[in-house]
């Protein structure tokens, strides 16, 4: 066992750092929480300005084909440079879903001429693109979805309501998924296609979370036309499909953000109870050490994961254990770090909260992080039948046509 | 990058999980935990004769001169297979001791012995039931003789020598003491894991040869050394544990279709896997700190002790629950995962105390 690169991964990794000490400003302190709010102007004017540059310098989609703008690298290699960026202030949220899972699926299904024409301006960040699956009536269970695609001449009228989108409101494109048959089971009646947000009868109406951000949107479509061209896969494999872009799920929705264990230790090592130091007080202590346990956990499965990368297989499932142990302990170290705070640590204001509010602002996005990209719930699910091989929940809308299917109150 | 056991160590983690399925399946385990037997000799000469005693002592003092990360894959099969011999005694703790601080003329005459099966020993650490700080130790040598009591002792009453922890004036010492010399009294206790025998020893003038020169943290650096190697049994018997509650799960049929397609059966597995995986990647770490002497070796020892106990725990008590009342029975194996999770949760002491060992060093490691 050792923690020393190949020598290519070396070269690219010195590389990588060449590149971002240039052009990118370290983490500190002082810029934690730049990250957040990214529906704000200047924040998309800096990712975008910073997509291009990651772009222009050949470290943009590492392990995308060259003729699509990629760098044509192998898996390791976007993951040394993700070790790196994380270091530096590099505002990338805006695109993850755009080009971890839009063009991924684009490039599976799409005509040459289309990803000729989509990838590469993506790729550059001159065209955000975002994902419209889920519906009010399908979220976990997304191929409940109800967005009606009629055929008419050549092309598609959709009609329907798209939830929890991020990034609707300064998306360019986006794919879709809308139910094309009513008379069949529910996963056999879909159709996957991709259109412009800029099509005339989409919506896009933002919805105000618990934390007050607006990162998530409702899209409404009132008789949006989409050429038959822009279908992806054949009429009625949507769900097959759709599978494709799940697949680069995991990759795109990555571990919850601070605080974690570095923060919360920050926050005790510099708060007295009172009885003394709280770093001394043995409940402060066990907590502490359960959340470096997990953190150090995650760090060392990643190695493996990344092991299994360095030697050109498959990473194994310890990665599937990521997002539900993060979000979670996200969640728990955030009331922790208002906890040591006492009553003050209501008082989210960042110039008399610690840390400028990092564990407040934390307490109301964890919630989130625990349902976004599959639910805590999900999760397990498929860690219990994808990974031990346990049998899948008894589905009683299987065989049924959809349109026969009971909905609940509407 | 490669953090990974190679192809060779796969290699003997595939024999070695073949041969204790063969020599060490439940029927065996039950005889130690059924009788008055301390511990199973046949496997335990064995192991000396396939080189496991010797994997991590280097072949100038008798052993195989494997390495520790290849002791690490073994520990984990051993733990899988609930092999009932003081391995972890007279390997984790009595020879990696020898290794960290025994002057050559020590290494040379005890290694031998120890890498063969030949001798046994074991550390004499706890006096009852305050914890084993090293304000609590009352067990003291004056002039090379021994006096005071330990309890438990585990493997005491089956060990040729031990390593006892004892005070000389204010500070506390390790010394080589053999149990068989005199004035050295033991007696067997009951546990809760008669498959890990433990004893009461009792010293009144016991010769007493000193071991290094740094007393307690000396301690500390053979328990970091155990712990990682610890852990990896306590995987192997959570794993254990996972696999068989999946196998009942499946096999067992409630309300018209397996129980194992309930979510509240599905999440509690899903929910020992994730233990299992951070548990197991946090050894792995360990592992690497301990067959490398990296500094980082106390935090890294810390936190895989702390992970694998909380998996196995998780693992032993919820494989109960997924068997139902079957699993509360003598006659199904669930209890005795159940027993080795409690005993390996407590042997280096408790959790609680590891916990607190972990801020310690990552306090230190932050001064630095």
């Amino acid at each position: 066992m050792d923690f020393t690169d190949t020598p290519e991964e070396a070269a690219f990794r010195a590389k990588a750092r060449g590149f971002l000490s240039a052009n990118a400003e370290t983490k500190s302190s002082g810029n934690r929480n730049l990250a957040t709010g990214w529906n704000k102007d200047e924040a998309l004017a800096a990712a975008r300005a910073w997509q291009a540059r990651k772009a222009a310098g050949g470290f943009a989609c590492i392990t995308m084909p060259k003729e699509y703008g990629g760098q044509g690298l192998s898996p390791i290699m976007q993951v040394i440079y993700n070790q790196e960026e994380a270091n530096y202030v590099a505002p990338r949220g805006v695109y993850e879903i755009g080009l971890g899972m839009c063009i991924p699926t684009m490039l599976a299904y799409a005509t040459e001429e289309q990803k000729q024409r989509y990838a590469p301006p993506a790729v550059r960040g001159e065209e955000i693109w975002c994902q419209l699956f889920s519906e009010p009536a399908g979220g976990s269970d997304l191929a409940g979805l109800r967005t009606k695609a009629e055929l008419d001449g050549n092309d598609w009228v959709i009609n329907g309501q798209k939830i929890w989108t991020s990034g609707a409101q300064f998306s360019d494109y986006a794919i879709m998924v809308a139910r094309s048959d009513f008379d069949v089971p529910k996963h056999k009646g879909l159709t996957f296609f991709f259109l412009s947000m800029k099509s005339p009868g989409v919506e896009v109406r933002p919805i105000k979370q618990m934390s007050g951000a607006a990162n998530f949107n409702e899209v409404y479509f009132t008789d949006v036309r989409i050429p038959d061209s822009q279908r992806l896969g054949a009429v009625g494999d949507g769900w097959k499909v759709s599978l494709t872009t799940l697949m680069n799920e995991r990759f795109a929705v990555g571990v919850a953000p601070p605080p974690d264990f570095d923060e919360i230790f920050d926050l005790v090592r510099n708060t007295e109870l009172e009885d003394g130091p709280a770093l001394d007080n043995a409940m402060v202590r066990d907590r502490l050490a359960d959340w470096y346990v997990r953190q150090q956990g995650l760090k060392n499965a990643h190695f493996r994961s990344m092991t299994a990368l360095s030697r050109g297989e498959t990473p194994g499932p310890e990665s599937s254990i990521n997002k539900v142990v993060s979000a979670s302990k996200y969640q728990d170290v955030s009331f922790f770090g208002m906890e040591m705070q006492e009553m003050v640590g209501i008082i989210t204001d960042p110039d008399i909260a610690a840390l400028d509010g990092l564990f407040q602002t934390g307490a109301l996005s964890s919630p989130g992080y625990r349902i976004a990209g599959g639910t805590d719930e999900i999760l397990r699910n498929i860690i219990a039948e994808r990974v031990l091989g346990l049998p899948q929940d008894v589905r009683v809308d299987k065989a049924v046509a959809f349109r026969d299917l009971p909905t609940g109150r509407d | 990058m490669n953090f990974e056991f190679n192809d060779d160590q796969r290699m003997l983690r595939d024999q070695a999980r073949r041969f204790l399925m063969d020599k060490s399946p439940p029927e065996v385990v039950r005889q130690t935990l059924e009788t008055e037997q301390p511990y199973d000799q046949a496997l335990w000469q064995q192991f000396g004769e396939m080189g496991w005693l010797g994997a991590a002592i280097p072949e100038a003092y008798g052993g195989s001169g494997m390495g520790h990360l290849e002791l690490c894959v073994l520990a984990e099969e051993l733990g899988r297979a609930l092999a009932p011999t003081p391995f972890a005694s007279s390997i984790y703790l009595g020879a990696e001791a020898l290794l960290t601080a025994g002057s050559e003329e020590q290494k040379q005459s005890y290694l031998p012995d120890l890498a063969t099966g030949a001798a046994i020993w074991c550390l004499a650490l706890s006096e009852g039931p305050r914890p084993a700080a090293e304000g609590n130790i009352t067990a003291a040598v004056s002039d090379g003789k021994l006096s005071g009591e330990k309890l438990p002792v585990a493997d005491g009453d089956v060990a040729d020598r031990a390593i006892v922890v004892a005070r000389d004036g204010d500070a506390a010492g390790l010394y080589i003491v053999d149990l068989n010399g005199a004035g050295v009294t033991r007696q067997t206790v009951d546990t809760m894991d008669p498959t890990r025998s433990q004893a009461r020893l009792i010293f009144a003038g016991a010769a007493a040869e000193k071991l290094g020169n740094e007393g307690w943290p000396l301690l500390e650096r053979i328990q970091d050394r155990a712990a990682v190697l610890i852990a990896f049994e306590q995987i192997g018997g959570a794993q254990a544990c996972l696999e068989m509650a999946k196998e009942y799960a499946l096999g067992r049929f409630a309300f018209g279709r397996p129980i194992a397609g309930y979510q509240a059966i599905k999440h509690r597995l899903a929910d020992m896997y994730i233990q299992i995986e951070l548990a197991r990647s946090n050894a792995y770490y360990g592992a690497w700190a301990l067959s490398t002497n990296a500094a980082e070796l106390p935090v890294a020892a810390a936190t895989a002790r702390v992970a694998a106990i909380e998996a196995y725990n998780f693992a032993a008590k919820e494989n109960v629950q997924v068997h139902g009342g079957m699993g509360f029975t003598w006659e199904f194996n669930c209890h005795l995962y159940y027993r080795r999770a409690r005993q390996l949760a407590l042997v280096l002491g408790s959790q609680r105390r590891w916990k607190d060992r972990l801020i310690r060093a990552l306090e230190r490691r932050n001064a630095a």
